[in-house]
């Protein structure tokens, strides 16, 4: 199926397959895949979605403004860009804050994990699987399959209610914790939601474990943050599959991002390598953090401590999906009222950087403020970018295993291993290239 | 009513976050009620399957960036009955139109190394400086609720009712204390449109605009007040120039705000 933008007619040996706009992803994308006489030998993960400049015109804005002003890059995961922001002003101004503190962001970012996991299982993925055009169709013959997505969905925006104020762009975060601390009542108050969303999840992890999954096995370089906390949410250090780590600070010199002609997004590369992050890299890289329910429910899905097949990814998203409604009852069982909302923070001159694990894998912030405490520079490196070219290069792989499937078939196919990675392209959208400064 | 079929929906996306149309996908409780009354005809975040136009309703999120943006719109009005802008970015041109006031060459070399690769426009326009909309949903994001009335009253036949008067009345209305009052906070209430449910002040926090200016603010008046309590003039701009940058009242008052710093 073509729609959307037009293609380059194909030559007589040659056959193009080209979806002009991705269905079923958040933002506006493309794929163009050339086989040669049964050789693929040209993929292309095309992005047109409009730059929209923020790292430009977060200059000359004051130390407060990140986390609402980011927030707006992505409405899936403002909270992942709310934190990183936060974390990487508060590092330049000296600035720790509390474990309740800790705790409260970790909470908040549980509902944005369970919302942003759930509709991408339910309302984008699963139809591949399962063989529909979209969830909707996909509730005439299903309905009780898509009504626990969207209760799992809801249960983890009432939780970003409660916590961050309003479900998409929370009001509630601001440099330093929060506005105002919610109460043990109000947490209290959405526990039956979210216990239910726990065994919605763990049914998630069943049903989806189920599914005929192609057979692929890619050779990832996995990069995740690691943290003495639990299973990487909110902060962390970079750890990688091949034993490499490194601090958050360091971020700018290991990830290069180049910008190319097919892509309004930048490639990112770790020490001049293709790196994926996201689901598959945590999963493989801190399963030994997962709680024992949520292990043994991976296990019986068919899941061993690490995972290299990425139509697989929404298994691991189910069990992530578990762990995030598991640790957030959690957090709110020994949740203990009194703490104060936020640390006090001081402007101050310098650079600082910061990172956490959206639903999409790790992203990294790094401004520099000047000393009446506004921005000079801002970098963004969300987690599509840094998985473009792998993207690409399972989609190469992907074309090349199944050659042989019908264009139609083999289209969806594809597009099946683009939605593997819940590719969010109005997060990609937008990044500082390191070469270029201004005079 | 009739034996009629059931009006189609098209969501369309320019220069934006996904925040608006997702808010859609966020009515847990109705999107499968609403499917019953409405047809999904063209939704690409959420389905693969395209139904060719005409549309009864067009909801746009976003706003214009690209000269083929500009070109797609009219064809959009075209297949479109009613068309509704949701958001901020398609009734303002959201946060990216703070790149109207800036130098755009500059802005492309700060992100991207070979500018030449972009196709973009100077400025960020809302839908309505392109073709003419029949209605909009204010907020960055929108409301949910707002959003649940204008299709609910798309399928009825009948205006959606909104409301125009300020946040303070829901501020009121919800018994905030008033934190311009309590506590000093710098807080756009007073001059930006009600629907968000006064979020903001509930926390403690300034409402920050995002649901746009109100459509009798007295912007200049709020300056003055915010001035009187030590605001100074560049937070103030800074305030006024967030993802309601483009309303006319709000960039109207960050322009006066500027000339004044120069004087």
């Amino acid at each position: 199926m073509t729609h959307g933008t037009p293609t380059t007619p194909g030559t007589s040996r040659t056959s193009r397959l080209s979806v002009g706009m991705l269905a079923r992803v958040e933002g506006e994308g493309g794929m163009h895949v050339e086989i040669h006489d049964g050789q693929v030998t040209s993929v292309a993960l095309n992005i047109f979605e409009p730059p929209r400049f923020f790292e430009a015109f977060l200059r000359g804005r004051a130390w407060t403004e990140p986390p609402d002003i980011t927030a707006r890059i992505c409405g899936i995961c403002p909270v992942a860009y709310q934190t990183a922001s936060c974390s990487a002003i508060e590092s330049i101004c000296g600035a720790q804050v509390s474990e309740p503190i800790r705790l409260m962001r970790r909470l908040l970012y549980c509902g944005e994990w369970i919302e942003s996991h759930a509709l991408h299982i339910y309302l984008l993925h699963a139809p591949d699987f399962l063989g529909y055009e979209s969830a909707i169709e996909m509730a005439a013959d299903h309905r009780a399959v898509v009504e626990r997505g969207l209760r799992l969905k809801k249960a983890g925006n009432q939780l970003m209610t409660t916590v961050g104020g309003r479900a998409v762009h929370p009001v509630n975060v601001k440099v330093g914790g929060f506005y105002r601390m919610p109460t043990r009542a109000e947490l209290d108050a959405i526990r039956p939601q979210l216990e239910r969303a726990l065994e919605d999840a763990l049914e998630t992890v069943r049903l989806v474990g189920g599914f005929d999954v192609p057979d692929l096995e890619q050779p990832y370089t996995y990069l995740a943050l690691r943290s003495p906390h639990g299973y990487a949410i909110e902060s962390g250090v970079p750890v990688t599959s091949t034993g490499t780590t490194f601090a958050v600070a360091d971020f700018p010199r290991r990830i290069r991002e180049d910008h190319v002609a097919r892509s309004n997004a930048l490639h990112a590369r770790l020490d001049g390598t293709t790196y994926a992050v996201g689901p598959l890299a945590r999963y493989s890289l801190n399963h030994d953090q997962l709680s024992p329910a949520c292990r043994q429910a991976a296990r019986e899905a068919g899941l061993g401590t690490t995972c290299r097949n990425p139509f697989r990814s929404i298994v691991v998203r189910s069990v992530e999906l578990a762990y995030a409604a598991e640790e957030a009852l959690r957090i709110i069982d020994d949740w203990q009222d009194g703490a104060a909302p936020a640390v006090p923070v001081q402007p101050r001159a310098g650079q600082g950087c910061g990172a956490s694990e959206a639903p999409r894998g790790t992203i990294f912030h790094r401004y520099v403020l000047d000393s009446d405490g506004l921005i000079t520079d801002a970098q963004i490196v969300p987690p599509t970018s840094q998985n473009q070219l792998s993207i690409e290069s399972d989609l190469a792989a992907v074309a090349q295993a199944w050659v042989d499937l019908d264009d139609e078939q083999l289209t969806w196919r594809c597009e099946q291993a683009i939605r593997n990675y819940d590719p969010c392209i109005s997060c990609a959208t937008h990044f500082l290239d390191l070469r270029v400064t201004r005079s | 009513m009739a034996e009629q079929s059931p009006p189609t929906l098209a969501v369309w996306k320019f220069a934006s976050c996904d925040g608006c149309q997702l808010s859609i996908l966020n009515l847990e409780d109705e999107l499968l009620t609403i499917v019953e009354q409405i047809r999904i005809a063209y939704f690409p975040e959420a389905t693969r399957a395209v139904v060719e136009g005409p549309y009864d309703l067009s909801l746009v999120e976003g706003s214009v960036t690209t000269p083929e943006d500009a070109e797609r719109i009219h064809q959009i009005r075209a297949a479109s009955g009613r068309l509704v802008t949701i958001g901020a970015c398609a009734t303002a041109g959201g946060i990216q139109a703070l790149r109207n006031t800036a130098d755009i060459e500059e802005f492309r070399s700060i992100v991207y190394a070979h500018p030449e690769y972009l196709s973009t426009l100077d400025r960020s326009t809302p839908i309505s400086a392109h073709v003419g909309v029949d209605g909009e949903l204010r907020g960055c994001p929108v409301d949910a609720g707002q959003l649940l009335e204008l299709i609910a009253a798309t399928v009825q036949g009948r205006a959606p009712r909104l409301a125009r008067y300020s946040v303070c009345v829901e501020c009121k209305r919800r018994g905030s204390v008033c934190v311009a009052v309590a506590s000093d906070t710098p807080c756009l209430g007073p001059v930006t449109q009600a629907g968000c449910g006064a979020l903001c002040p509930a926390v403690g926090r300034g409402c920050y605009g995002c649901f746009g200016p109100q459509d009798s603010a007295n912007a200049a008046g709020l300056t003055r007040q915010l001035l009187d309590h030590g605001v100074p003039v560049a937070s103030i701009r800074r305030l006024y120039r967030t993802f309601n940058t483009g309303a006319e009242a709000f960039r109207a008052e960050a322009d006066r705000l500027a000339q004044e710093v120069h004087r």
